[in-house]
């Protein structure tokens, strides 16, 4: 290592991981359904997609997990993305694809994507 | 990238209670459920609550398991991973409440400590340098290199108050300033890092070095380029392996991503750090000893002055700190002098490591702010004394240290306070004492330790401990008079004053201080021959009660030499002179029958 650069450039990659085991304040809770009607669905690649997405673009206090069966099994995978002081917020049939844009646009910069929303 | 991070307490406790068993069923049942890009199992330092190991914590959500077993994995793995649901009967009952689970943080064992020397503990994994860069690691040196003269880090340091934390409680900066500029021309000084935790029943400096390490290699290289050094010494004891192991893990580490080695940070500022493996004599953490020890001799103090600012290992001027003292260091660089000092006392600054041992719920290790009160620290995060005994007194300082009665509770704990009351902060052992306790015998207990401890070179020490000694175990034993409690005190005092290191000046610490508070126990084995905690064997007696005893032969099964004698149904009766005063029968009598007195 030659420089405080350097050093800066594997915190910054690092934090990101580690955030992971922050309790610090007040924490965003993203949970997907995992139960088996979720899992067929396809929710294990979403669940990855959003915990992976979160370290990597460094995303503070948000905390992803996982829960059991919600009952709407006929809109699997769904995701509810809860804020504090916000209403739960509830995402269906998602991909992947569409965990990343609920990242930027709902967990970043706070807009709620609203065409995946339960109607 | 992990979605869940598993973290098992790998510090010395929890491995001995089974953790790298639970560590190796976690990596088995996590590839059986082909969820190994998915969870990572990393293993960490020392989280504190030592009582309820192996523990282990799941993030993202924070749930914390302790005495988790081997078999309990593959239901962990199945409800929590997979599932999402938390394994409630493993979950740390003080983390349960009614509307679900609590954070760690806000449970009694932790709401009141603060951690700073421990910060990393229990939190990264100590065999990673990068997750150690990733809650700020080596910034402070950076900074120190790029930012800072030798001289603005040592007003820092002066400025922030900190004080030794291995015993003494010298100021950390003037000891640094002294070692700057005592010798002005000096071609070379050391820096030293006492590891050699010798005070039984302490272990923070070892947890530091299991959770932690590379916080101490920040610190020292931050402390070389203060006073003008180019090496580091360790000196750690070889009874420590994981601690040993990791430390040089992590010099490993350090020296590949060049942050030890030539030319840290394009600064022109080289350091190196050694480890020097002490054989565990008590005499080495004294700072002379060490350093004779270092040098390749036997481990003998010499007298002071010259103090080692001036001429320390190899005749150089070196500093010498305590592993937990260095922990504090990158903070204060990094959050300044006035963050550390808003912590604590007037003369005291920081916060203090306390092993909590003996007749307390949650043994282990706490970081509690200077000034916090005795009562907190046993009744709030120690959870009290089991059983529902009374608490008697406390143990500080080791064998160089003195008891805090229960008159004492309220005491703000620091330097001061605690020297004021005739005891020592010392390395931070706490061991908790209750009714059950004779206070003859702890202090007898602790000179048989210096007895065996004391390197011989200085008469006081070697032949006045051992006599102190004999006259403790002559009251012990119901044999000495008034008079033998004089000449102990007295002597006491000559081998304080004419000893020749720490070890000696404050080996008579536990019997003066015990004679202060508790004179009249020391009394009641001299005069009325009896041990009031019914702990002295020799003072001793048991006895049947006829009238509660039933004759149901339990207490005739467990003797060991036979001395209990009667019929099925009839009183049972001792014979003294077979009886060795085990306490067997007592355990197994059901109907309260057999007394000791």
């Amino acid at each position: 290592m030659k420089s405080l650069a350097e050093l800066k450039a594997i915190r910054d990659k690092m934090q990101g991981q580690v955030g992971l085991r922050d309790e610090e304040g007040d924490v965003t809770r993203v949970v997907v359904g995992m139960a088996t009607c979720g899992i067929a669905a396809g929710a294990r690649p979403v669940l990855t997609a959003f915990s992976d997405g979160v370290q990597e673009k460094n995303v503070k206090n948000v905390m992803v997990t996982q829960t059991g069966c919600i009952g709407l099994c006929m809109y699997e995978p769904v995701v509810e993305v809860m804020v504090p002081g916000n209403e739960k917020v509830t995402y269906v049939k998602m991909t992947p694809e569409k965990a990343m844009e609920v990242i930027d646009k709902h967990l970043i910069r706070g807009t709620v994507v609203s065409e995946y929303t339960i109607k | 990238m992990y979605r869940s991070h598993i973290l098992v307490c790998g510090g010395t406790g929890c491995t001995s209670s089974g953790s790298q068993l639970i560590i190796d069923a976690l990596e088995k049942e996590i590839k059986n459920a082909e969820l190994e890009s998915e969870v990572q199992v990393v293993r960490t330092g020392c989280f504190g609550l030592c009582a309820l190991g192996p523990i282990m914590i799941i993030y993202p959500e924070g749930t914390f398991y302790s005495m988790v077993k081997e078999e309990d994995i593959p239901e962990i793995i199945s409800e929590h991973l997979l599932k999402g649901r938390i394994v409630t009967r493993l979950v740390y009952d003080e983390t349960v409440t009614n509307d679900g689970i609590k954070s760690l943080k806000d449970t009694d064992f932790y709401k009141k400590q603060q951690r700073v020397a421990l910060k990393n503990c229990g939190v990264i994994n100590p065999e990673n340098i990068e997750e150690y860069i990733a809650y700020d690691g080596y910034a402070a040196l950076g900074k120190v290199l790029t930012e800072m003269t030798p001289e603005d880090v040592i007003d820092t340091i002066m400025e922030s108050g900190l004080r030794g934390r291995g015993g003494g409680g010298f100021s950390t900066g003037l000891k640094w300033k002294l070692a700057r500029t005592i010798v002005p021309d000096a071609d070379q000084k050391y820096v030293c890092c006492n590891a050699d935790e010798g005070d039984p029943g302490a272990f923070m400096d070892r947890s530091v070095l299991e959770g932690d390490p590379h916080a101490l290699l920040e610190a020292m290289a931050i402390a070389g380029y203060a006073i003008g050094s180019t090496q580091g010494y360790v000196y750690v004891r070889a009874e420590y392996p994981i601690a040993v192991e990791r430390l040089q893990i992590a010099i490993n580490q350090a020296k590949e991503y060049g942050l030890l080695g030539d030319n840290i940070f394009e600064s022109g500022f080289s350091f190196d750090v050694d480890i020097r493996l002490g054989a565990g004599a008590f005499v080495c953490g004294e700072e002379t000893a060490l350093m004779t020890s270092i040098e390749g001799h036997r481990g003998e103090p010499r007298p002071r002055p010259p103090f080692p600012a001036e001429k320390g290992l190899f005749q150089k001027p070196t500093i010498l700190n305590n592993v937990e003292t260095y922990a504090n260091i990158p903070q204060i660089i990094l959050k300044g002098a006035d963050w550390f000092a808003s912590m604590g006392t007037e003369k005291s600054k920081g916060t203090k490591v306390f092993a909590l041992g003996g007749k307390i719920n949650n043994t282990g290790l706490v970081e509690v702010p200077m000034g916090t009160t005795l009562r907190e620290i046993v009744e709030e995060i120690g959870g009290g004394i089991p059983d529902g005994k009374k608490f008697k007194a406390a143990q500080t300082g080791g064998p160089s240290g003195g008891c805090i009665p229960a008159q004492h509770l309220d005491i703000e704990i620091d330097y001061d306070n605690l020297i004021a009351i005739g005891s020592m902060m010392g390395s931070g052992g706490l061991i908790v004492m209750d009714e059950d306790n004779c206070m003859v015998d702890i202090a007898k207990f602790f000179l048989e330790f210096t007895v065996e401890e004391s390197c011989g070179k200085c008469t006081p020490c070697r032949i006045g401990t051992k006599r102190m000694y004999e006259l403790l175990t002559k009251i012990t034993e119901g044999n000495a008079t008034m008079e033998d409690l004089d000449k102990l005190e007295e002597l006491c005092y000559h081998i304080k004053e004419n000893s020749l290191c720490g070890l000696g000046q404050t080996a008579p610490n536990p019997v003066l201080s015990t004679l202060k508070f508790f004179r009249e126990e020391y009394i009641a084995h001299i005069v009325d021959k009896t041990c009031p905690a019914g702990v002295c064997k020799s003072l001793l007696s048991f006895e049947i009660d006829k009238k509660k005893c039933i004759g149901c032969t339990a207490c005739t099964m467990v003797c060991p030499t036979a001395a209990i004698s009667g019929t099925v149904k009839n009183p049972h009766v001792i014979d003294k002179s077979k009886c060795i005063k085990c306490g067997a029968c007592m355990e197994k009598c059901r109907f309260n029958a057999i007394s000791k007195k």
